[in-house]
């Protein structure tokens, strides 16, 4: 393999990890807080993705107020799903916030089908993004150089709010103990609130891009993404941000490098997480990132 | 109360028959389609009890049925097709030669699927079953999507992303009635006995049952392998039941479908389980018109699909939300209710 197909690899690898990265810090913020696997964080994904595209193609606005307005929707619809499905289930045994979060999941993909149609849509991406460079002897399209830096500024951003803030402090006492949050005036629903619309506005960011690097949408295409991003969480250890990004990144490597290097083993590229998920589970569950509980969410 | 005893024997087996002849009657009065739905009843009540058996009388949250239907499907499907409709299936690559002859009648085929997917079960159960709840749905669940790559790529075993089409359409009422019959009864006894218990207690807690002296990982790893092992003969049922598999079939919405029938029947119940199955099959069918164009007097719609769906994942939501512990929570139907009022007589007496 040349070095500059290597490179090809190397961008478009990094580009997925970070999309993964962003969707894993979703899960793990929800788990670090409510210890619930959020099952319909595939599904807010997939809303980000169609929302931007109605508002591009339907509604036809600039690209950059269609995205905003996209996000925000998306954030919104994140909020209110864990004020209908999950807040009646706070007291409820952990299995059963579970079944109704993939109940959820279900809903949204089956009203997804209902509303967007089942036939799959191309996303009109912005020139912008759509652009191919070309650096001697290599072409990359232009939104793989966006995405990473993008996913770095939201990081940035998520890191400044959690450590820096007085919001991201309460979510940082709800992760460690409910009830003493409490005790200490934090309004402990309103902080979930805002966790869940986090995660969800990360979600849409990414489902926005997936969108663009792979130009089709489809009402189930949340699904896969969403489960190869909770076993990214997993695998950076559960409830930790870094851990989530880290996750991402070695998915994303891990799927572009093999394919890269074993063609063979292409048909298996949606395996590859779920193998690495059940070594880390059975050598190291706390995941790579576990003992560093510090900046837990 | 020996009379009583046998009152209650008596019951059943007038139960029985009268499941049986009703069922006789159907294959008489009903036209395919329906048949087809009462078959399916059958299957899922066998499916259903499965999964209760690993999650509600275990408490293990596996989500990994899918996977053990698809090894059961395969397998039943591949032992007993035809040589020339394996030819004519594998047309893109043909058949491994151990495969290529084989044709088996459709029990054994069934009992093989079944027993692979039970050691499928147990290969996945021993190392993921240490881990508790969402750890243990997801591990599994990754199982299962592994299993589902592995059949669509696997071109000369099991035909790839094409499946197979054209099965024998073995999958009868008495087929999938008797299994779960047999399934039903199994269950009952299993929980009279040691071993039921064993699982019960260890799903209401596990410290509790170790103390107890019950061996966790072997009651864990023998329920899981016995639930895999029904999921198996359930799939191979189904896969004769449609007459084509392929591995989309086996998607996580599948065992949705299952689990619901869990949910809904309430956890640890094994007439809630029996009773949900029939609910949910004759429901989805039902509730097909809503895909299909309707009127509504002031405004006509042409059909949306998918609408069936929508409203489907509403009920469960709401059951979720409103009814946790299902429609029998973990009761059981039984003759109780005509036994109760002289049971408390004769116990007054004895009081006094």
């Amino acid at each position: 393999m040349s070095f500059e197909i290597f490179l090809q690899h190397f961008s478009n690898a990094l580009s997925l990890g970070s999309l993964y990265a962003l969707i894993a810090i979703g899960y793990t913020m929800v788990y670090g807080i409510l210890r619930l696997i959020n099952f319909a964080h595939g599904d807010i994904f997939m809303l980000g993705a169609y929302f931007a595209f109605y508002a591009l193609t339907t509604f036809l606005m600039p690209w950059w107020v269609g995205f905003i307005v996209a996000i925000g929707l998306t954030a919104v619809i994140g909020m209110s799903i864990e004020k209908v499905a999950y807040k009646p289930l706070r007291d409820s045994p952990k299995v059963s916030v579970l079944i109704s979060a993939i109940g959820v999941s279900f809903l949204i993909e089956s009203l997804g089908v209902v509303v967007f149609g089942g036939i799959q849509k191309a996303f009109p991406i912005p020139d912008i993004f759509g652009q191919v460079v070309v650096l001697g002897n290599i072409s990359i399209v232009s939104v793989n150089f966006f995405i990473p830096v993008i996913a770095f500024f939201c990081l940035v951003f998520l890191m400044y709010l959690v450590n820096f803030t007085k919001t991201g402090m309460a979510m940082r006492a709800l992760s460690k103990d409910h009830e003493t949050a409490r005790l200490m005036a934090i309004d402990v629903d309103r902080i979930i609130s805002y966790t869940f619309g986090l995660g969800s506005l990360l979600a849409a960011v990414g489902g926005i891009m997936w969108g663009m690097k792979y130009p089709q949408l489809y009402p189930l295409m949340g699904l896969m993404p969403g489960l190869k991003c909770f076993i990214a969480a997993v695998v950076g250890g559960i409830g930790n941000i870094t851990g989530a990004v880290i996750g991402g990144l070695v998915i994303g490597f891990i799927e572009i490098m093999t394919v890269a290097f074993m063609p063979s083993l292409s048909g298996y590229r949606d395996a590859f997480a779920f193998i690495l998920l059940i070594i880390i589970l059975l050598v190291k569950p706390s995941g790579l990132m576990g003992e560093n509980l510090t900046e837990k969410v | 109360m020996e009379s009583e005893r046998k009152k209650r024997k008596l019951l059943t087996l007038a139960a029985l028959l009268i499941s049986g002849g009703l069922l006789l009657l159907f294959t008489f009065i009903f036209d395919s389609y329906q048949l087809r739905i009462v078959n399916l009843c059958g299957i899922y009540i066998t499916l259903g009890l499965s999964l209760n058996l690993i999650y509600g009388f275990t408490g293990l949250f596996s989500l990994g049925h899918a996977g053990f239907m698809a090894v059961g499907a395969y397998t039943t499907a591949l032992l007993t097709m035809p040589p020339q409709l394996k030819e004519m299936n594998f047309f893109l690559e043909p058949i491994v030669p151990w495969l290529a002859n084989t044709e088996w009648s459709f029990l054994p085929a069934l009992l093989m699927g079944g027993t692979l997917a039970a050691v499928v079960g147990f290969l996945i159960g021993a190392p993921v079953l240490k881990l508790k709840d969402d750890y243990l749905a997801i591990a599994t669940l990754g199982f299962a999507e592994i299993i589902r790559i592995v059949f669509t790529n696997t071109q000369n075993i099991t035909n790839g992303p094409l499946g197979l089409k054209g099965l024998p359409p073995y999958t009868t009422i008495w087929w999938s009635w008797g299994i779960a019959f047999v399934s039903i009864l199994f269950m009952v006894y299993l929980f009279k006995g040691s071993y039921g218990r064993a699982f019960i207690a260890i799903r209401e807690d596990e410290v509790a049952a170790e103390t107890m002296g019950i061996n966790l990982f072997r009651h864990k790893i023998l329920s899981f392998t016995i639930g895999s092992f029904m999921a198996g003969v359930g799939g191979g049922l189904l896969a004769h039941l449609m007459g084509t598999i392929d591995p989309l079939m086996f998607r996580f919405m599948l065992t949705f479908n299952i689990l619901l029938v869990v949910v809904l029947g309430g956890m640890g119940s094994i007439s809630g389980s029996v009773i949900a199955a029939i609910v949910i099959t004759v429901l989805m069918e039902y509730l097909r018109f809503l895909d299909g164009p309707m009127n509504f007097g002031l405004f006509k719609t042409n059909g949306i699909p998918g609408m069936r769906m929508v409203i489907f994942s509403i009920m469960l939501m709401f059951v979720i939300l409103f009814f946790q512990r299902g429609l029998m929570g973990n009761r059981e139907l039984s003759w109780d209710f005509l036994f109760r009022k002289k049971k408390t007589l004769n116990d007054a007496v004895e009081g006094d």
